[in-house]
């Protein structure tokens, strides 16, 4: 076939995002890459900070005053919503990905309703349950309970 | 829901226009196009050919959702342009692109060739243990109702490539096989009339395929013929799955319709016309 001069249109890292009118589902996938690599991150830092206690205890003194501080309080917040995010959403899609929740292969009739119905009821129930951990964790990282 | 009434109207249509000679790359350009309720967005881009700008490239044929050639991403949704109404997506501006995840030769015109070279990499067609039977065949196989429902609903597909350009996977992994054809290998494996699965799993099964999947599922928001790609590519992890486990269930194979005893064949029917290919 001849050669002919083209154009690469893939979306690459930005198509996790961008684009445009997407259904929920796709978003949260965007959101489970996003939070599992921000919890790799917080896992290679917390590894790191940590490990600092084996050079001298004022090298981890140091450490834990810097990370102490409000600002880091309300990262570690952040660190948890993404785990409870994920553990959640991991659930779903572990379910998922066994092919349950899926339904079987039906007829098509317009307007057409896939997988992704038959999976709503699922998702919605794992989102709340997502949310209230989020909230219970909220409580209790940002200080209310005292 | 009641049907929302359109009025006409003009729509500003928003179009990246890429010509590989000229251009280096894609460039927005707007034209104005009278609407009338019903129109298509395949009928306002002829417009614009035949009114105001004849280079503006594209591809088509049918004009009725049936050949799957004139998949663009509309408003920033892959859909068909023949099976889009304009006024359903818009009341002022259309923006038109060639598909994502797809190289583009000219305009709106995306590089399918992906498509079909992964498609024919999962072998989607009956493969069987008995070759004979394959090139003399010597009858029908019998396949009960239930049996065609589970494979039916993905043979719908008309390779357009929605699935494929609406998927984030695809968007930073060009090797996944993708949304069109691992379900393909997924209808050809429920076939009871195949024995492939072991043909395909090497490819299904590998790093670029149905486990790069993470039920995205916007390939089954965007396909225009309701085949569900995330259902079957769930459904065929499953299967693999259960294979590595040992544990996939035996299902009883199609059986051969052996010739009716003792009936004569009806006169008025025709014998098959000869045939029109060279017999091996
Ligand atoms: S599965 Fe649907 S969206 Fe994908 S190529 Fe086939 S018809 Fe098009
Ligand atoms: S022109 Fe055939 S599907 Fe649109």
């Amino acid at each position: 076939m001849a050669e002919y001069k083209k154009y690469s249109n893939r979306l690459g890292i930005t198509g996790w995002l961008a684009g445009g009118r997407w259904g929920i589902e796709r978003y949260l996938y965007s959101l489970h890459r996003i939070t599992g690599l921000g919890i790799l991150l917080y896992f290679i830092l917390h590894i790191f900070v940590t490990s600092s206690r084996v050079f001298s205890m004022d090298a981890w003194e140091k450490w834990m005053g810097f990370f102490g501080s409000p600002i880091f309080k309300f990262g570690e917040f952040l660190v948890f919503v993404a785990f409870a995010f994920h553990a959640v959403n991991g659930i779903r899609l572990f379910l998922i990905e066994l092919g349950f929740a899926v339904g079987k292969a039906e007829e098509p009739i317009y307007p057409y309703k896939s997988s992704l119905n038959t999976q709503r009821p699922l998702m919605v129930v794992l989102m709340i349950v997502a949310i209230v951990l989020i909230a219970a964790g909220g409580y209790e990282f940002l200080g209310l309970t005292h | 829901m009641a049907k929302k009434i359109h009025k006409e109207t003009d729509i500003v249509f928003h179009i990246r226009r890429y010509n590989p000679e000229l251009d280096s790359k894609p460039l927005w350009k707007k034209y104005t196009v009278h609407v009338e309720p019903g129109m298509t967005v395949l009928d306002g881009l002829h417009q614009i050919r035949e009114t105001q700008d004849a280079s503006l490239s594209l591809r088509y044929s049918c004009r009725m959702g049936v050949c799957g050639s004139c998949g663009m991403l509309l408003n920033g949704r892959p859909s068909l342009a023949c099976n889009t109404q304009i006024l359903d997506i818009t009341t002022k501006v259309l923006t038109v692109a060639s598909l994502p995840n797809f190289d583009i030769i000219k305009d709106l015109v995306p590089d399918l060739t992906p498509l079909f070279e992964k498609h024919i990499s999962t072998s989607p067609h009956i493969v069987r243990n008995d070759a004979d039977e394959m090139l003399n065949p010597t009858g029908e196989f019998y396949q009960t109702p239930e049996e065609l429902t589970r494979y039916l609903q993905f043979t719908y597909c008309i390779k357009c490539g929605l699935c494929m350009s609406a998927c984030p996977t695809l968007a930073t992994d060009p090797e996944y096989i993708g949304s069109q054809a691992l379900p393909q290998a997924y209808r050809y494996n429920v076939d009871t009339r195949d024995d492939g699965f072991n043909l395909r799993k090497k490819i299904v099964g590998s790093t670029h395929g149905v486990f790069r999947c993470h039920y995205a599922g916007e390939c089954s928001n965007v396909c225009p013929k309701g085949v569900d790609p995330a259902r079957a590519i769930q459904l065929m992890k499953r299967e693999l799955v259960l294979d590595y486990l040992k544990l996939k269930k035996h299902r009883a194979k199609s059986h051969i319709c052996s010739k009716p005893e003792g009936v004569e064949r009806i006169p008025e029917i025709p014998e098959a016309p000869p045939f029109t290919v060279e017999q091996k």
